[in-house]
């Protein structure tokens, strides 16, 4: 019962997800990442469908490189809710994004912001 | 004097280079000096040596992004001398963060060899002025994000007082674009 109510309110976020304000949540991730070039981070165009710690030449943690995670809706929420627990030992030491309506509203960014 | 009465950049710098000094040797003194930090279990030292890493990365990126601005011809007095002041509490953060590694036993990051920027977009003092403060604010957003993470209270606080000199920053540049300088009360 509960998982239903929780899928049901995962929904619900995901339809509401909102780019224009998911731009303005990005502005938090400006000091390590770009879109379109590497940084501190790595580049977030062609995010979605990529295998984690797999941009060519960029030197990710080993933690990273061995997650076997593949960048979608889903996993992106599991990881940005709270990256060093997601992923121990990721190089991005950020306590993450705890409201699920804003990782919502980033993801939806994320998804547009390259096309 | 405060923010709200910040009249022009010039303005800003005066009061910036003020205040910055007591922040920076707060830092500085919670860092190099914290036994505490020194007396960590292993597992922490290394943790929190990671966090430092990351941040001294993005600190030798914002050095030379500052630099890039500098010597782009775009930028004219004051808000040049500004850029170059707060490119070197940029230095500060970086030296005091290389150093503390070092201490909890880690290797410092150097900095790259060559970064890459939007040059292309940067036309105008403006243009300049509006990625600084897009690094500015990206920097008080994962300096927020670091500070619970580190398993000694010390180095949450000189990260803290790190923040806030970001913040600061950001501030400046947003009210050197004619934005309200503080957007809202909170910072995320």
């Amino acid at each position: 019962m509960i998982s239903a109510f929780a899928a049901v309110l995962a929904v619900g976020i995901a339809a509401a997800a909102d780019p224009g304000k998911g731009k303005e949540i990005y502005g938090r991730c400006l000091a390590c990442h770009a879109l379109e070039y590497d940084r501190v981070g790595p580049r977030h165009c062609g995010l979605f469908g990529r295998r984690a710690g797999s941009v060519p030449g960029f030197a990710y943690s080993e933690a990273m490189k061995r997650s076997k995670i593949v960048w979608n809706e889903k996993t992106l929420d599991r990881f940005l809710a709270n990256p060093p627990k997601a992923v121990p030992g990721t190089a991005m030491t950020y306590a993450g994004v705890p409201e699920a309506k804003e990782r919502a509203d980033l993801i939806a960014y994320l998804k547009t912001a390259c096309r | 004097m405060s923010f709200l009465s910040i009249r022009n950049p010039a303005q800003a710098r005066r009061l910036f280079l003020t205040n910055s000094g007591l922040l920076l040797s707060g830092a500085a003194v919670a860092l190099l000096a914290g036994r505490d930090a020194l007396a960590a279990k292993a597992g922490d030292k290394a943790s929190d040596a990671k966090i430092l890493n990351t941040a001294l990365a993005a600190e030798l990126e914002a050095i030379a992004a500052y630099q890039v601005g500098a010597e782009s011809g775009l930028l004219q007095k004051p808000v040049l001398d500004l850029a170059v002041t707060f490119q070197g509490h940029h230095k500060e953060h970086a030296d005091v963060l290389a150093k503390t590694i070092q201490k909890l036993g880690g290797k410092p990051v150097a900095a790259k060899s060559k970064y890459t920027f939007p040059v292309e977009k940067l036309k105008s003092q403006a243009d300049v002025l509006r990625f600084a403060a897009g690094l500015e604010q990206g920097a008080v957003s994962a300096y927020l994000g670091a500070v619970p993470l580190f398993g000694n209270r010390d180095l949450s606080k000189a990260a803290a007082s790190i923040l806030g000199d970001e913040a600061m920053h950001w501030a400046v540049l947003r009210n050197a674009l004619g934005e309200a300088p503080v957007p809202s009360a909170f910072v995320s």
